[in-house]
């Protein structure tokens, strides 16, 4: 790649303000480095992937309020999360955590463990128990 | 406190940062230098690994690879330490920058707030140097951000002991015992040796076989996992062979800068012509990344486009045999 040729595209690293570091040759064939503000194909790659999670978040949303899982589900999705990183999360086995996305056992879980998923996802627990308290 | 650290931007962390950290330590190696002798490139399909609900790709070795290898061949100790107790952790950070030592940090990055969101997955081995404390806030210099910038103490307990795969345990490093002077060569000439040795290992799943294999997995997503996740994957692909730290082209332009680098050092000319066809190879793999992103901006399941860039990998594949085979020799 050519120094000129560093592509210099919209993206949301623009708009936060911040430039990343390419390698590229100069005129003279010398190795260099261009600070590039974005490029198309990476871009759309990220904001598809962007647009699936978002899509997870919404499903999640729906099965909750259909009754077909626990709000944990739903939060571990908005947190980017999947049932490996959460259950590290919370510190407990993966079939334990998958266990609390079934709404009956959600409802029976003591204070104590609801406490720990709420830490993890920053909320407390009335908001975990109820996914559109204070959205 | 605040220590006289230098901020260097580079493109990827972990070369970043042991290059800024022996920049401070007053010898001066680059940071495709460091790449290079650490044998930092590479090619791996992990399909058991599962990121963002998509098989793991890699272009570079494992995290924390790069620092060792160029450690040991340049004659560098390292002094690491993990922690149980996030306690402990910040009591041996503030020790040590209470000595004048910056050091690195191992840490997840869905918690940096300094990150655009977009960048912010559940990654954990991403790497940085805190070089001072200044009213209770960590004064950090990450290596891909142009400038430095600083974390609260929660933050900063919160990214090195993120969870998942690869969980930092607050990891914490920094070089203790240096050589009088650098002896690049022999190193040098380790680092191109053990890159061959990966990129031609005669495993499936890695170096140009994985590419091989990757394009022949490629040409039947579009009938086996249908169009959306044909789709998911392959931006996948794109999104880690040019993700921020990359410096473009899955890494294959800092390895050629490296390559430039290295002719000058050994007195090689014929590395010099190396580097400019991994320059070339690099283009190749920018043009990958640019035909594939036409397919998932369309979100099309056209075969024929799979076809296509599948095609283009294998060519890359070939090349990249026929080139490390070439730089075996030339070393």
């Amino acid at each position: 790649m050519k120094k000129s040729d560093v592509p210099q595209d919209k993206s949301n690293l623009k708009s936060s303000g911040f430039k990343e570091l390419c390698y590229a040759v100069d005129d003279k064939g010398e190795y260099t480095t261009e600070k590039s503000s974005g490029w198309e194909p990476k871009t759309i790659a990220l904001d598809n992937a962007m647009k699936d999670i978002n899509e997870r978040v919404i499903i999640a949303k729906e099965k909750v309020l259909r009754n077909q899982t626990s709000p944990i589900e739903y939060y571990m999705e908005l947190t980017k999360m999947d049932l490996p990183i959460l259950a590290s999360y919370v510190g407990m086995w993966k079939c334990r955590v998958k266990r609390h996305f079934n709404p009956k056992r959600f409802d029976k879980l003591s204070n104590k463990v609801l406490q720990k998923y709420a830490d993890v996802f920053e909320i407390n627990i009335a908001q975990l128990k109820d996914i559109n308290h204070g959205n | 406190m605040e220590i006289n650290f230098t901020h260097h931007q580079s493109a990827h962390c972990e070369n970043g940062v042991v290059s800024n950290l022996m920049k401070f330590n007053g010898f001066d190696v680059s940071e495709p230098m460091v790449f290079g002798i650490g044998s930092g490139l590479l090619f791996c399909y992990l399909p058991f690994i599962k990121v963002n609900h998509a098989p793991a790709f890699t272009y570079r070795s494992m995290p924390g690879f790069i620092f060792n290898r160029f450690a040991k061949r340049v004659g560098v100790k390292i002094k690491r330490e993990k922690f149980r107790n996030p306690k402990q952790a910040k009591a041996r950070l503030d020790e040590n920058l209470e000595r004048n030592n910056p050091v690195g940090l191992q840490v997840g990055v869905y918690n940096l707030v300094y990150f655009p969101d977009e960048y912010r997955f559940h990654f954990n081995a991403h790497n940085l140097v805190v070089y001072g404390k200044e009213n209770g806030n960590y004064l950090i210099s990450d290596p891909v951000m142009e400038t430095v910038t600083t974390l609260t103490e929660s933050e900063l307990e919160k990214v090195r002991f993120a969870k998942g795969a690869l969980a930092p345990k607050g990891h914490m490093y920094y070089p203790i015992d240096f050589p009088k002077e650098l002896q690049l060569e022999k190193a040098i000439v380790k680092g191109i040796k053990n890159t061959c040795k990966d990129m031609l290992a005669p495993v499936p799943l890695v170096g140009v076989k994985g590419i091989k294999l990757v394009a022949k997995k490629i040409r039947k997503w579009p009938k086996n996992k249908g169009a959306k996740v044909a789709n998911h994957y392959l931006g996948q692909i794109v999104r880690m062979q040019e993700e921020i730290g990359t410096g473009g082209g899955g890494f294959r332009y800092i390895f050629a800068a490296f390559l430039q680098e290295a002719s000058v050092v050994l007195k090689n000319e014929e590395l010099l012509s190396m580097s400019k066809e991994m320059t070339e190879i690099g283009d190749l793999w920018r043009d990958f990344a640019l035909d594939a992103s036409r397919i998932y901006k369309k979100r099309s399941t056209k075969s024929d486009g799979y076809n296509d860039i599948a095609t283009q990998l294998e060519i890359i594949a070939n090349k990249e045999e026929v080139f490390f085979k070439k730089l075996k020799k030339a070393v």
